[in-house]
């Protein structure tokens, strides 16, 4: 037997990454601190650097480690992502600009730390965790390098907390988005975490939902599966059960100015969702009178979905039937780099599309919602 | 030898309970109380008369409701019957189907000082006779997956089965019903399984979509073995045990959530029962999903079968894509049907699906009666093919259902 | 049937003592990309460029062959001799390029390697543009 040693890759050449001469944006990558101590510890107050030393991140998950279900890939990581010069896979800009950014020919990188601070149990704690986190981004990304835009990332179990972030970032350029993620406590249509959604709302900021969290319920309405890809197909309906709160709780009735966009989930669920809420509200309104019109409306104008990991249909052409239930302008394409899961531009669309839809699902939906403006 | 059971289980003795009289007095509400907003398009004789369905089909999802308690009183043991009046045992009804709540029952279909679907001559008339049915599969729904006691689970669903036979079987050739299970015992359960199955009126297993566990588990399957010895299918019927919250993020504030969640759930347990191996291990069992939605199957599968193709290796035994398994043995019951409105919308919609799945053999025809999904006889989308129709409410419900 | 043949061009790609077990390498013959893996001292060589997305196979990484019998059991066998593609993970059997998923439909196409001596490189019909081929030497020979 060989020594897995064996298997480490001479990585002088890594022209494959597969070119991509469209212009995109990728409205989900993933950035994470190479060095905590060296590139966080100088935006985070000394009391929560020695919390962090002491007492580490502590979700509503058992494992200090790493996640309730090991990964699929080491850091759930394509195995070509890692930076020559060692540092995890999005820890390293000059590598992120050769190996993706150029490449691939992306006008506009959306950047969703995850793991940052959100879903702790410490409040306290994942408020400094978060800032610390948004003050990193802009010092090591989006001040260098003008394609990369950052996430507010937010203390989402402690509303006060999330909107005191929110308006502290609110018109500044290098941000595009407020940052959630999908497994919350409760439902995000609960009256606890409306004040977040008002404040993005009046911030201008869409509201990115990211798959994951940790809100301590299990994955199914039925209890804990056993494996890891089970707990991945989960996360669709994670994101089926919060947009089901958001309409039928009247946030959207609420914020007629909300924007949300749903992250790496998929896309085809959606439209078995609306139909079915559709029904439901017609038949159950009395109980929930705030909300004024057919769900699927405010779907429509409020919602927005990135693609990846975008479901791949046994008859391909068969997805061009979801997309269209949907609308062409709501999807944004994402490509999750560097994570496993990665889809790649080339193979997104599965037949001939109009250049317009084209250009709308890889770029031009994602600039006009998101509006990147360039900083000073 | 069909009856033989009941008949031997019918009641030793009658149990005076005057006590329940006012209790169950207290949980029944008059149904002229129910107002909905969207109750305009009540449906009229005129209906009836025009329906576009083909008579002698096969109705896969109707629900016999439990009047109380004290009915299933003559049909418990001794223990069990003195232990429901001495501690005042409440209804085992859930908050997932609130008595007075729209969905609940139709308008038209509700009893005047009764439950919804309490009375056998109502579902005659109501449904069998409207729908000029063949045979319908009677699914009670009543909370005994709830418990957490496994004892008075055991006692409860043996109760009902036992009523079932005796107050419905016994007195209406055209309906069959499914075996209710303690899932909290799963070797409990494979003998209340082993038990009915020699009766040939109870054509199906019945469970709930949110139980303790997810329904792949292994811990299930002694129910599947059972039901598979017996050449039964297993029925999966919206609803929680509620040992969980009902989605993913946690408790909805509304019941319109909630069962919103349930096609959530049937997601789920789609993963659940190919990955954990169900159809590896029990390869002539089928499944029946029942009160689903059933729309969201197709994009489930995509999403399911492109990760498989990545993750294969965490579960081995799965051996074929998810979209083949499932085509094989999992069905579904076509109410409540989650597709969009307006005139042979739904219905082109459906059969888009339908190539989306790439099989016509899934879907079971269902009246879902007494709940309100639909007025008239609109129990499928206008417009489809009679191809269609005709596969929908008999071939695949005979295909599915041995004993049919 | 001799007049449609065409003869199969062989590549010198490596010299054998650069490619110890282990050992992997990305060759390019024409513009095609190709896999290259010595595993235990036997060679295989596949199309570099996973059929599902693209992704580079020569940095996936190599396991073995689980199979099952029945849920619960997992049996491993023939170590390293399946490549995992470094994106999305699909798992292809080196020896025969077929996937495990789909095995009928999804495959990535093998190429024949044989090791020959320096001597038999010179004489051809060998193709070693950038090797200065030595007769003391063993070379990695990739069939097209």
């Amino acid at each position: 037997m060989t020594p897995p040693t064996a298997q480490i890759l001479d990585r002088a050449d890594d022209k494959h990454t597969g070119k991509n001469t469209l212009a995109i944006a990728d409205c989900d990558v993933h950035v994470v601190p190479g060095d905590m101590q060296r590139e966080l510890f100088p935006f985070l107050e000394k009391r929560w650097q020695d919390y962090m030393a002491a007492y580490g991140s502590r979700p509503r998950q058992g494992f200090a480690g790493g996640p309730a279900y090991p990964k699929g890939q080491p850091d759930a990581a394509r195995r070509d992502a890692y930076p020559p010069n060692g540092g995890k896979p999005g820890s390293n800009l000059e590598f992120m600009r050769a190996h993706h950014l150029d490449p691939l020919n992306v006008q506009m990188a959306v950047l969703n730390p995850l793991r940052t601070g959100q879903g702790m149990q410490n409040l306290e704690y994942a408020t400094a965790f978060s800032r610390a986190i948004n003050d990193w981004q802009v010092a090591e990304w989006t001040s260098k390098e003008p394609r990369t835009k950052a996430s507010v990332v937010v203390t989402y179990e402690d509303a006060p907390a999330a909107v005191k972030e929110i308006e502290a970032r609110a018109g500044d350029p290098n941000f595009v988005q407020v940052l959630l993620l999908s497994r919350s406590a409760e439902p995000f249509g609960q009256k606890r975490y409306l004040p977040m959604f008002e404040a993005a709302a009046a911030s201008g900021l869409p509201v990115g939902i990211h798959a994951f969290g940790y809100g301590g319920a299990p994955v199914t309405g039925g209890g804990w599966p056993s494996y890891y890809l089970e707990e991945m197909i989960g996360h669709a309906q994670c994101q089926q059960a919060l947009l089901m709160s958001l309409v039928m709780e009247g946030v959207f009735e609420r914020c007629p100015d909300l924007k949300i966009v749903l992250v790496e989930a998929g896309f085809a669920w959606l439209p078995s969702l609306c139909w079915r809420m559709d029904k439901l509200w017609a038949r159950m309104r009395d109980e929930v009178p705030h909300v004024k019109r057919p769900p699927s409306e405010y779907v429509r104008e409020q919602v927005w979905l990135t693609t990846q990991p975008m479901e791949e249909p046994e008859v391909k052409p068969h997805l061009l039937d979801t997309v269209k239930w949907i609308g062409w302008d709501k999807l944004l394409f994402a490509t999750d780099y560097p994570h496993w899961d990665f889809d790649h531009p080339d193979h997104a669309l599965p037949v001939r599309v109009t250049e317009e839809q084209k250009t709308g699902f890889f770029l031009q939906n994602a600039l006009d919602l998101y509006k990147p403006q360039p900083v000073a | 030898m069909a009856g033989t059971i009941g008949a031997a289980l019918l009641p030793r003795k009658r149990l005076q309970v005057p006590t329940l009289t006012l209790y169950i007095g207290r949980t029944l509400h008059p149904s002229k109380s129910i107002v909905s907003p969207v109750s305009t398009a009540a449906p009229t004789l005129a209906d009836t008369t025009r329906s576009p369905l083909p008579a002698g089909g096969i109705c896969c999802d109707l629900h016999p409701g439990v009047p109380s308690n004290a009915a299933l009183l003559p049909y418990l043991e001794d223990y069990w019957a003195d232990t429901v009046q001495q501690r005042g045992v409440h209804p085992l009804d859930t908050i997932g189907y609130p008595v007075n709540a729209p969905l609940t029952c139709r308008p038209d279909w509700r009893i005047e000082g009764q439950k919804p679907g309490t009375s056998l001559e109502r579902l005659r008339t109501d449904a069998l006779d409207a729908f000029g049915l063949s045979a319908a599969i009677a699914n009670c729904i009543y909370g005994v997956q709830l418990l957490f006691s496994e004892d008075m689970a055991k006692a409860f669903a043996r109760a009902i089965n036992s009523w079932l036979a005796a107050e419905w079987l016994a007195k209406e050739p055209r309906l069959r019903a499914s075996i209710v299970v303690p899932t909290q015992s799963p070797e409990a359960a494979a003998d209340e399984i082993d038990y009915w199955a020699q009766d040939r009126r109870f054509v199906q297993v019945l469970m709930i979509v949110m139980d303790e566990l997810p329904l792949g588990r292994r811990y299930y399957w002694p129910i599947y073995e059972a039901a598979a010895r017996n050449g039964l299918p297993v029925g999966i019927h919206a609803g929680s045990a509620y040992k969980h919250p009902v989605t993913p993020v946690g408790w909805p504030s509304y019941l319109v959530e909630d069962y919103g969640a349930q096609s959530l759930a049937f997601q789920a347990m789609t993963t659940s029962l190919i990955c954990e191996g169900v159809f590896a291990k029990f390869p002539d069992l089928k499944v029946v999903f029942l009160e689903s939605g059933v729309t969201w199957l197709p994009a489930h599968l995509w999403r399911l079968t492109k990760f498989w193709r990545g993750m294969r290796s965490e579960i081995p035994w799965v051996t074929e894509p998810p979209w083949e398994i499932a085509r094989r043995h999992i069905r579904l019951s076509t109410q409540p049907l989650d597709l969009p409105e307006g005139d042979g919308e739904a219905a082109a919609t459906l059969e888009r699906l339908i190539e989306h799945l790439r099989s016509d053999e899934m879907f079971l025809f269902a009246t879902d009666y007494p709940h309100w999904q639909y007025d008239g006889l609109a129990a499928l989308p206008e417009g489809l093919s009679q191809d269609l129709i005709r596969k929908m409410m008999v071939d695949n419900p005979r295909a599915t259902y041995a004993r049919l | 049937m001799a007049a449609t043949a065409r003869a199969r061009e062989k590549h010198v790609v490596a010299t054998l003592a650069e490619m110890p077990p282990g050992a992997r390498k990305l060759v390019k013959i024409g513009t095609r990309e190709i896999a290259l893996f010595n595993i235990d001292g036997e060679f295989f060589a596949v199309l570099d460029r996973c059929p599902h997305q693209g992704g580079s196979l020569c940095k996936g990484r190599l396991i073995g062959l689980v199979e099952s019998d029945q849920p619960g059991e997992y049996h491993y066998s023939r170590p390293q001799q399946i490549v995992r593609c470094p994106w999305h993970g699909w798992e292809f059997d080196l020896r025969t390029g077929q996937s495990r998923v789909d095995p009928t439909s999804i495959r990535v196409r093998p190429y024949p390697v044989e090791v020959a001596d320096g001597s038999a490189v010179r004489e051809g019909p060998y193709k070693a543009e950038v090797f200065d081929v030595s007769v003391e030497d063993q070379y990695v020979v990739i069939e097209l």
